[in-house]
Order: C-alpha cells, then structure tokens, then sequence
C-alpha cells in the first residue's frame, strides 16, 4: 500500500512539476526562425559564426522578456540545420523546416546550397536570407532570397577603386579555391578590375579548399609581380596561411579579399605578415560599433567563450526578419506580406552608431529590394586588430 | 625545377608520416582507420594548446601530443577495436567503428577547440632565399629534417628493436606470431598507439606551418588513403613511396598545370584510377593481401 501511494505521489509530482515547467516556459508564445549552413568540415566557421550570433541575439532577447510584434511577445527559438555545404542536405534541411511550420531562415551560406533550396523555399512559403552572391537568386522572378550581406560585386569595385587612388595600384593577381563561390567571386572581381582599368595579370590559378600548403600555388603567381592580389572569396581558415605563403615568397604588395574574416585568427596563423590585409567587415570596430553590438560581442563571447569577428555582419539577418514581422506582424504567417512590407520597411540600426538605418537595398544590382542593408565596412588588419579603412552604403 | 623538387620533398615528407600510421594499424589489425585524420587534427590541437596558448617549449608541447595521442590510440584499441574484432568477424564492423570514431572527434574538437582555424608562433624565423630560384622558409626546411628524421627512426626501430620485430612478426602473420609466443592483444594495443602517436606526431608538427582547423579530419585521411593504395597497403615502405610520389606529383603539378586551372588533383585521381586498376595491390603490396 505504501508503496503504491509512493508511486501515485511521484507520479502527481512529476505531473505536477511538468505543468508547472511548461506554464513557465510558455509564458510567451514561440517564434521559431530557422538555420540552414554549413556548421561541420572546412567550411564550418561560416556557419558556425552564422548560427551562434542568432543563438546569442536570440537569447538575449529572450533573457530580455521576448520580442514584441504587434500586440504579442514572443520567445524567439533558432532551430539549426547542418548542411554541411551539400545541396542535397540543404533542400533537406528547408524542407524540415517546412515541416516545422518556419517562414523564416537564415542560410545557406554557400552559392550552390542557395540555388539548390529555391524551389522548396518557393513552394513552402519561406523567405531565406543566404550568403552566396548569385545575382539570379535576387532578382525577379525570384522572389523569396534576401541577401544576407554585402556581395563581391559590390565590395570589389569600392575596395579597388580605393586602392588604386589611394595606393597607386595598378596590377593586380587573383587567387581562388576551386569552388563554385570563390570562382564566382573571382570573375565578378576580374570583372570589376578590367573595369577599372587595372592590368589583370594572373587569373586562372585556383587551389582546393583542403590545401594546407600554398607555397606551391602561389609561387607562379608572385612572378607575375602585382600590386595587389585578391584572394577571391578566401575562408578564414585559408586566408593567414595565403598571406603567410605570399609574404614569405617575398611578395611586398597589398592583399585583400571581400570576405569577412577573423582577427585572432590572422593574428594566429600569420602574425605580423597579415598586417595591411584588408576584408570586409560588419560592425563592431570601435569607431562605428553601438552600445548593443558592444553587448551583443560580449554576450556571444560569455555564451561561447570566444567571439568570431565574421559575426559582426551576421548578427544582422535575425534582427531584420523580426523587425520587419514587427512592423507588419501579419507577415508572420504570411510571407507575401513580409514581402510587400520589405519594399517601405526603415528602423533605427541597433549595431551601429549615430543615425544609421536598417533597410531593404538591392535595387541596382538586382531589380527589386532583395538585400539587407548592411554598413560596407571595408578593415585593415593591424597587430591584431581590425581598423576601419572606410565606410559605404549598398543600394 | 629547383622549388619544384624543395616543394616535393617538402610535401613528400609530411604526407610519408601521415601515412605511416594509418599503414601501421592497417597492417596489424586489418582496420581502415578512417578517424586518423582527425586523429592527426587532435595532435595539432595539442601541440596549439600547449606551445600556442600555454607557451610551452615546442619541443615539450610535440611530445605532449604524441603522448595524448598514444594513450588515446591504446584506449581506443583496448575499449573499442579489440573487442569488435573480437565478437565479429565481418570487416565493416571496425570501419563502421573508426566512422563513428570520426565524427566522434570532430564533435569533441569542435566543442573544446571550436570552429576557427588555430596557429602559432613560428618555430624559426627567416626565408632561405637563393637568388628566388629556391625560396623556402626556415621552418619548413626544419620541420622537413624532423619529419625525415622521425620517418627514419620509426624504421630503425620497426627493424631492430623488440616490439619493432614482433609488430612486424603481428602484420605479417597474425597466428604464427602467436603461435611464437607473441602476445597478440598487447602489441596490437602498442600497435594502434603507435600509429595514433604518429598522428599526433606529424600534426603537432605541421601546426606549425599549416595551422589546423575543425575540418582538416577529412580531407587528412583522404590523402593518407591515397598514399597507401599507391604505396600498397599495411606496407610501411609502400607508405613512405607512396607519400613521396604524391608529394612530387602534386609539387609538380601544381607547378607546371597551374595556368589550366585546377587540374592537379583531377590528374592526380585519373592517374591513380588508372594504375590501380592495373596494379590493385599498390606499388609494394601483395595481390593476396
């Protein structure tokens, strides 16, 4: 007998306890934005820095009594999917996250994985915000991407515009992994050399993304002798090894790239020798960085005991898809609205400093607003740090 | 030509050692390995927490690895492989084990050393330069002669010392090594540790140079397996030859196909495709295993 009431009462208990674990927990609805991207292999830092700066904003806002759209509040729940850099698992993964009943995902971070999920994000009513540089996924009759960041296309022309007033460059050498963005990126930045004026001397030397060793690769290209070489869409884990090699065969010129990329991790692997790299960045060097993208570091960093400076420019994708449900909250269900709130939507930019705006921008390179507006932050690597070279607008 | 033949030694090296220890544990326990590249990542690890982060002698943070990774590779023996080989007989059992093995470790790495790519401090400063026909920075010119070393070392004691000939007796003939009075479940077990100390040998050496990151597991055990099945599995000198054919072929490759775009390694697949199918066993392999 006691033993029975032993059991009722544990079973009372846990049901009891359950209960009372999900009144709490579910004080405010949930609002579940989505993750697809690379988070395993070579590539990992991409998405890895992608899917923590949502879970970090994510759980400040939560920690803060949830996000307000409309007349509700909301805990904001970020579900994650590894593609790992595969399209196959990308359309899997936008399909799960169909199934979950998500409008909203950020990824993927690659060129082919976001080509790959266009139909399922179509078709399912979601809106995706990747990171890959394909002008077709932006323009119409596209209509679900939005472009997370700001595009080689874009970045390119300002930053050697730049570096050929200011520097005196003249020639410059391209450098690429074997991959379908780097490539991409390449031409787009040959492109946008030529037509500059800039004399191209080397453009077809390319490396696999797994190569640990670039004195090999890059030996026939220092014999062209540019002013400049681009690593054209360089990961962090290749770049302070690119630079290293390069300075190490005697190469004096400027190098670049128009990805983002990470201080410790240049200080690490190249030391000194990265000094005067120049990348592309979001915004927390000190002379543009708010008070929240101050927090926003020091969150990400107590969360995750390091902070990934490639974060700076993808803190952004959560915080417009829930700025721009807010300003029209039928968007959540319904993302032809959010679609339609896209082409007017303005709010103040919590990251950066002074006046800035959170806007939709595109129109130039893709016909219609498909781009978020993020500061194009164009840095220059000194003894560890990030500085800002300049600042300029997408439209 | 003068960096073509520096680069492939340089490259021949450190694949050679990266291949010796998947040879090794291929050859005493008839396991494809397929967690030696993360395996050879960990070593890295070690060697960038203890020289990189903590500032430690190199020298003390590469035997820090080496020692992590045998104990470890002796564990995973003792608890994991022995007793899957033990209870069954199909081989796939172990490779299964070693995938999981896998991506076991890239969740461990990726958890304790997360996802960005690691460095440190170069070993020697400098760049030997001879008239820009031969550039070659010091530290790879060092870490060349300690690979080479190592690789020469590991031989003279495969070839005379105690546990060197029963390991050698072990992948020759497993039950008429047994049946001489060698203790199979221990040097299958120093075996294993071996090569895992090998792994860690040669990334804690390479962190130097290439850094190391997450996902480096893969693409490392991919060209390890390249080597062997050029060299010829569970053949230690197969390994060494094999190491050094890759090496030369990418230094050259790289050197001379470089304005056809990437085609090296598409050469370099179509080449092995095609030797192997005229030569299965590899270049010092037996047919029969």
């Amino acid at each position: 007998m006691k033993r029975r009431n032993l059991m009722k009462s544990s079973v009372a208990l846990a049901l009891a306890a359950s209960v009372l674990g999900s009144t709490a927990w579910a004080e405010n609805p949930v609002l579940k934005i989505g993750f697809v991207g690379v988070t395993s292999g070579p590539a990992a830092a991409w998405g890895i820095s992608n899917q923590r700066s949502m879970e970090a904003r994510a759980d400040w806002i939560n920690e803060s009594g949830g996000y307000k759209i409309g007349d509700t509040t909301y805990d904001i729940e970020i579900v994650s999917f590894d593609d790992q850099k595969d399209p196959k698992r990308a359309i899997a993964g936008m399909e799960k996250m169909a199934q979950e009943g998500i409008h909203y995902v950020v990824g993927p971070n690659v060129d082919d994985g976001a080509a790959a999920v266009r139909p399922v994000a179509e078709a399912q009513g979601i809106m995706y915000f990747p990171y890959a540089f394909p002008k077709e996924l932006y323009s119409a009759p596209a209509s679900n991407a939005v472009l997370g960041m700001v595009a080689n296309y874009q970045s390119g022309p300002a930053i050697y515009k730049y570096l050929k007033d200011e520097k005196g460059v003249n020639s410059v050498a391209f450098v690429a992994a074997n991959e379908s963005d780097p490539l991409s990126q390449r031409d787009g930045g040959i492109d946008a050399a030529k037509a500059l004026g800039l004399e191209v001397v080397s453009d077809n030397v390319t490396y696999q993304v797994d190569t640990t060793d670039f004195t090999p690769v890059l030996t026939p290209v220092m014999r062209t002798q540019p002013d400049l070489l681009v690593l054209s869409g360089v990961s962090p884990a290749n770049a302070p090894q690119l630079i290293r090699s390069a300075r190490e065969l005697g190469f004096q010129g400027i190098i670049s790239t128009e990805t983002a990329q990470d201080a410790t991790v240049l200080r690490e692997g190249a030391g000194d020798l990265a000094n005067g790299f120049i990348s592309v960045g979001g915004a927390s060097t000190p002379e543009i960085a708010s008070d929240d993208m101050k927090e926003f570091v020091k969150r990400y960093t107590d969360m995750f005991g390091e902070y990934n400076d490639e974060s700076n420019t993808k803190v952004y994708a959560l915080e417009y898809i829930l700025a721009t449900l807010n300003a029209n909250p039928a968007g959540i269900e319904d993302v032809a609205v959010f679609q339609t709130t896209m082409d007017t939507f303005e709010a103040p930019n919590p990251f950066m400093k002074g006046d800035a705006k959170m806007r939709y921008v595109g129109t130039t390179s893709f016909g219609q607003k498909r781009q978020i507006a993020v500061p194009l932050v164009v840095n220059v690597y000194q003894d560890g740090a990030f500085e800002t070279l300049f600042v300029a607008e997408v439209d | 030509m003068e960096q073509i033949l520096a680069n492939g030694i340089y490259l021949g090296a450190q694949y050679a050692m990266i291949a010796l220890g998947l040879t090794l544990i291929f050859a005493l326990m008839n396991v494809l390995n397929f967690a030696h590249g993360q395996m050879y990542v960990l070593g890295g690890f070690v060697t960038y927490t203890f020289y990189g982060q903590l500032g430690w002698p190199f020298v003390v943070a590469l035997l820090a690895s080496c020692i992590t990774l045998a104990v470890l590779g002796a564990l995973i023996e003792r608890f994991l492989f022995a007793p899957v080989i033990r209870r069954s007989s199909r081989e796939e059992s172990t490779m299964l084990l070693a995938a999981g093995l896998a991506f076991f470790f890239d969740a461990v790495i990726l958890l304790v050393f997360g996802e960005k790519q690691r460095g440190v401090p170069k070993i020697v400063d400098g760049v030997f330069n001879w008239d820009f026909r031969l550039i070659m920075p010091y530290d790879r010119i060092l870490i060349c002669v300690l690979a080479i070393l190592s690789i020469v070392s590991f031989i003279l004691f495969m070839q005379y010392s105690k546990t060197g000939r029963a390991l050698r007796a072990l992948a020759q003939d497993r039950t008429a090594a047994q049946l001489m009075g060698v203790n199979v479940a221990r040097y299958s077990m120093i075996g294993f540790a071996l090569g895992a100390m090998l792994a860690g040998l040669v990334g804690g050496l390479l962190v130097t140079i290439t850094g190391v990151n997450l996902g480096m597991g893969g693409p490392t055990s991919i060209k390890a397996f390249m080597m062997v099945m050029i060299g010829g599995a569970g053949v230690i000198s197969g390994a060494i030859a094999g190491g050094i054919i890759l090496g030369f072929l990418e230094a050259i490759g790289l050197a001379v196909l470089s304005q056809y775009g990437d085609i090296t390694y598409l050469l370099i697949f179509v080449s092995l495709m095609l030797f192997l199918a005229i030569r299965p066993q590899g270049l010092m392999g037996k047919p029969w295993g």
